[in-house]
Order: structure tokens, then C-alpha cells, then sequence
């Protein structure tokens, strides 16, 4: 059992609970929350996410937890986004008109293109099983991510993050004839396009992967 | 040609798996969790759990099959049967569903669709339609198990569906759901060229050609498979009799193999998909 506290962010979007199921199952001490003064607690933070970005940030703000989610990912805690959780982890989106994200990593979130180049249709939302492969350009290739290259993962989303630094990319997908940023990360802050919950034995041993690195990177900053 | 998932569709009967052709004659065929399990770890990219009675009965007893499912199964879960209401859907998907599949209560009130997909995200409602061929060769939709007739026309629905937030349709044929005819390819063709969410075939496929068939003719994002899975399943699945005697357990009993399928692992009906050159999440070679 890895001793990190994680906390699951509940502000009423998401689902919570098979995030909470899959944590368990490998052996992640995990529970929800929608306590604002619990995060600051934590030893990872899970900011989960279904729905559209500007609601998402009005109730994360409306339920006070946008401060101190801030607040502890400034002083050091990791988090985790998941889905829509990861597009928060932006400066913006332009879901809905153009709403202000978390601004943990430089860059926007854009509407997958629905048109192909030759006119036909592209289907959005994108659902299903897809393969994530490591950034190229990354400077350091984060073999040690826990996503190892060529991997399946499942993905539901009509919107892809457009991060302003390729560093920042931790893998990438093809969807019919366009290739879209599928993780991010930079330091302590990671983001999955895709359902590790719900994307079967590679998608847990990624929770687990990042789990298990929080008690040795990280100490809380209130004990 | 694009993705295409591979779900394995269980309808249940009060605490059973169950099979029927044309969605009647339902026969037990074991525990579904049991079945859930083995999808899961052969490689199934989802699953549906389709309440066959709610509906008729009102009845929604789901929850705590879907919650215990939930705990040691890691693919998306659909579930559908018999969902009225938002509260309904809520409750599903606190359980542990991932996405509902909805139906009769769409149909008597379109604007379900519009709420649930603001509420839980578009990509969350599935919208169900089951669609019967008339003699004009149009479709129109029903409800109940085919049972009701709304006098909607299923393409038109499909499109009103979308518009109202859909994130997926699940197109069943009556006609051809249980029989292992194939799939009705000109209702799947047509449905795909309606909408541009996703849509999932289901009700007809008697072997793997019959998959192979419509995913290679009809661009659907994905099938929803049972006879031709469970039929097979059931010879490796300790089927225990869950301490009930409810349904028509004959079939269970009398040890028959099917003349109208020709079953096969998840992993076959993948190869065949992938040799017809679809592309397809396969994780290890058979």
C-alpha cells in the first residue's frame, strides 16, 4: 500500500468514483473531496473532470477550491488531470467562447478540427481506444513516466490541448489525420487527455506509477 | 478506415445475464459480473449492461451490479434500461456507470436529452434507438424492447438526438437482434450518414464476417456484440446459478450448443477485424 494521501477533487463533475475504484484497486490510499481546507493536506491532488471548461472553472471557483488548489500545487504538490481536468491545467479554452483555465502550463484548448482535409467528416467526440507515443521533442523523454510509448488508452473528448512549449508535451496521439497533445506534463504538474480509470491494466499502472512517485518526491507541507 | 470498438453487450434480467432473439424469448444464460470479468480480461474495449425488464416494469435494480462491476472492471461501462430522469441517471452513473443509454424516457421527452448532456457532458448520453423496418423500407423507432411503437422515424430521431446533445447512438435492429443474420447494413449505413457523433451498431451478427462486414461498409464506431460472444464465453464461465430460479433457465440446464451463431473469443472476432484491415485495440496476438 503506497502511503501518499491523494485527494480526488469532486466539484460535482466527473467520475469520482471509478476514479476512486481504480486508485484502490492499485493500492492508492485515495479519497474524494470537496473540502477546500483538505487540499492543502494532500500528497496528490486527482482534478478529474467531464463537461464543458467554463462550468468547470465557475464551480470550482463557486465551491472554493480554485485558491486552495493553487495554493498547494504552488507549494509543491503534484496533481494529476485527468480529461477535462487536464485541459483546466491551461491558460484558456475556447470551449463556449474563451474562458480562463488554471494557467499551470502555457497554451490553449481547442476544438478538435471536424473537417478533414479532404471534406469529409472527422466524428467528434473522439471515443475510444487509442495509442499515446512519447514526445520526440520532449528535451528530456520521459521514459520514466509510467506511459510507456505505443500504449492504449481510452479517450472520450471533442477538445485537445494546445500547450505553447513542445517541452511541455508528454505524449501524443493520432485521430483520422491529426495528431493532438494526449499528456502534458511540467514538474510536478500532469495532465491525460485519456481515462487511466477506465483504459484497463496500462491505464492503472500509470495510476500507480504516478502514485508511487509522490511519497518519494514529495512530503506534504503541513504535517 | 477508422477505430472501431468491440463492446460486449449483456442484457439483464433481474439478477441474470440474459439472451433473446428479437429482444423476447429471453433465456438465462448466467451471472453477468461473471461475464463482465471475462470481457474484461479478454480484451473487450466496453461494456453495456442493458436492463431487458426496466422498462416494462419501471423496474431499476441495476445499482449494485454496476457498483460491484465498477470496483474490478477497468473499461468504460454503458448502462441503460429503464433511465426516466435526471435523478435516474445520476444514480447510475454514481454507481459507477460511465456513460447511459437512454431510450423511452427520450422519446416521450426529447428535451431529457438537452438536460442530462448539460448536466453530465454530451459524451456521457448515449442516446438507444431501436429501429424496425417498415414495408416502405424506412425505420421507425421503438421503445420497450420493440415493443412500442412511436410512429418516430429512427434516421430523423437520430438527427434530432445529436442536435440535442447526444454524444453517441446505439442503433439497434429489431429485426435482426438476436437472430445471427447480420447486421442490418442499409439501417447502420444510413444511420452513420444522419449523424456525425459516433454510432454503434447492435442486433444481428451471427459470426465474425457478419462485424467485418459492417465496420468494413458502413463507418460505425463501434459494435456491440452478445450472442456470438456469450455463446462462447459461457463454455469457459463457471455460471453459478446466483441462488435464484428467476427466468427461463432451461438452456442452462439442458447443456445445447446454438445453431443460430457461430460463437467466438473476443480475441478471434478482433483478429478477424484486424486481418480485414480495421483497426482495432489488440494488446496481445491470439
Amino acid at each position: 500500500m503506497t502511503q501518499a494521501r491523494v485527494l480526488i477533487v469532486d466539484y460535482g463533475l466527473g467520475n469520482l468514483f471509478s476514479i476512486r475504484h481504480a486508485c484502490r484497486h492499485c493500492g492508492i490510499d485515495a479519497e474524494i473531496t470537496s473540502s477546500p481546507d483538505s487540499l492543502l493536506q494532500a500528497t496528490g491532488i486527482i482534478l478529474p473532470g467531464v463537461g464543458a471548461f467554463g462550468h468547470a472553472m465557475d464551480t470550482l471557483r463557486s465551491r472554493g477550491l480554485l485558491t486552495p488548489l493553487l495554493t498547494a500545487v504552488h507549494a509543491g504538490t503534484p496533481l494529476l488531470g485527468i480529461c477535462l481536468g487536464m485541459q483546466l491545467l491551461l491558460d484558456a479554452s475556447e470551449e463556449f467562447g474563451l474562458h480562463e483555465g488554471l494557467g499551470l502550463i502555457p497554451g490553449i484548448v481547442r476544438k478538435l478540427p471536424e473537417l478533414r482535409p479532404d471534406g469529409s467528416v472527422r466524428r467528434i467526440p473522439a471515443v475510444g481506444w487509442n495509442r499515446i507515443s512519447l514526445n520526440p521533442q520532449r528535451s528530456q523523454p520521459d521514459l520514466n513516466s509510467g506511459l510507456p510509448d505505443g500504449t492504449w488508452m481510452y479517450f472520450v473528448h471533442s477538445f485537445a490541448a494546445t500547450p505553447e512549449q513542445a517541452g511541455d508535451v508528454l505524449t501524443l496521439t493520432d485521430y483520422e489525420g491529426i495528431r493532438y497533445c494526449s499528456a502534458i506534463r511540467r514538474g510536478h504538474v500532469t495532465g491525460v487527455q485519456f481515462h487511466p480509470e477506465r483504459s484497463a491494466h496500462h491505464g492503472l499502472a500509470f495510476l500507480k506509477h504516478w502514485a508511487t512517485g509522490l511519497s518519494s518526491t514529495h512530503l506534504p507541507h503541513q504535517q | 478506415m477508422s477505430m472501431v470498438r468491440v463492446i460486449a453487450r449483456l442484457d439483464i434480467k433481474g439478477p441474470s445475464l440474459v439472451k433473446g432473439i428479437r429482444l423476447e424469448g429471453l433465456r438465462v444464460l448466467g451471472d453477468p459480473e461473471a461475464f463482465a470479468r471475462h470481457y474484461y480480461e479478454a480484451g473487450a474495449d466496453e461494456l453495456i449492461y442493458q436492463d431487458a425488464v426496466a422498462s416494462l416494469y419501471g423496474r431499476n435494480s441495476l445499482c449494485e451490479i454496476i457498483s460491484r462491476t465498477s470496483r474490478e472492471v477497468f473499461i468504460p461501462l454503458t448502462v441503460g434500461g429503464g433511465l426516466r430522469s435526471l435523478e435516474d441517471i445520476r444514480a447510475v452513473l454514481a454507481a459507477g456507470a460511465d456513460k447511459v443509454a437512454i431510450n423511452t424516457a427520450a422519446i416521450s421527452d426529447p428535451g431529457l436529452i438537452r438536460e442530462a448532456s448539460r448536466r453530465f457532458g454530451s459524451s456521457t448520453i448515449v442516446v438507444a434507438i431501436e429501429a424496425g423496418r417498415q414495408p416502405d423500407g424506412s425505420w421507425l423507432a421503438f421503445t420497450d424492447n420493440g415493443r412500442e411503437h412511436t410512429g418516430v422515424d429512427a434516421l430523423q430521431w437520430a438527427a434530432q438526438a445529436e442536435q440535442l446533445g447526444a454524444g453517441e447512438i446505439l442503433a439497434t435492429s429489431i429485426d435482426r437482434e438476436g437472430t445471427g443474420e447480420g447486421f442490418d447494413l442499409e439501417l447502420c449505413r444510413k444511420m452513420t450518414a444522419a449523424v456525425r457523433i459516433p454510432v454503434i451498431a447492435h442486433g444481428g451478427p451471427g459470426k465474425t464476417q457478419h462485424v467485418v462486414d459492417v465496420v468494413q461498409q458502413c463507418h460505425v464506431s463501434a459494435v456491440a456484440v452478445s450472442s456470438l460472444l456469450h455463446y462462447e464465453a459461457i463454455r469457459s464461465i463457471q455460471t453459478s446459478a446466483n441462488g435464484t430460479t428467476e427466468g427461463n433457465r432451461e438452456f442452462l440446464h439442458s447443456g445445447r450448443s446454438v445453431s443460430h451463431v457461430q460463437p467466438c473469443t473476443m480475441q478471434q472476432l478482433k483478429h478477424s477485424l484486424l486481418q480485414a484491415g480495421a483497426t482495432c485495440r489488440m494488446e496481445h496476438t491470439p
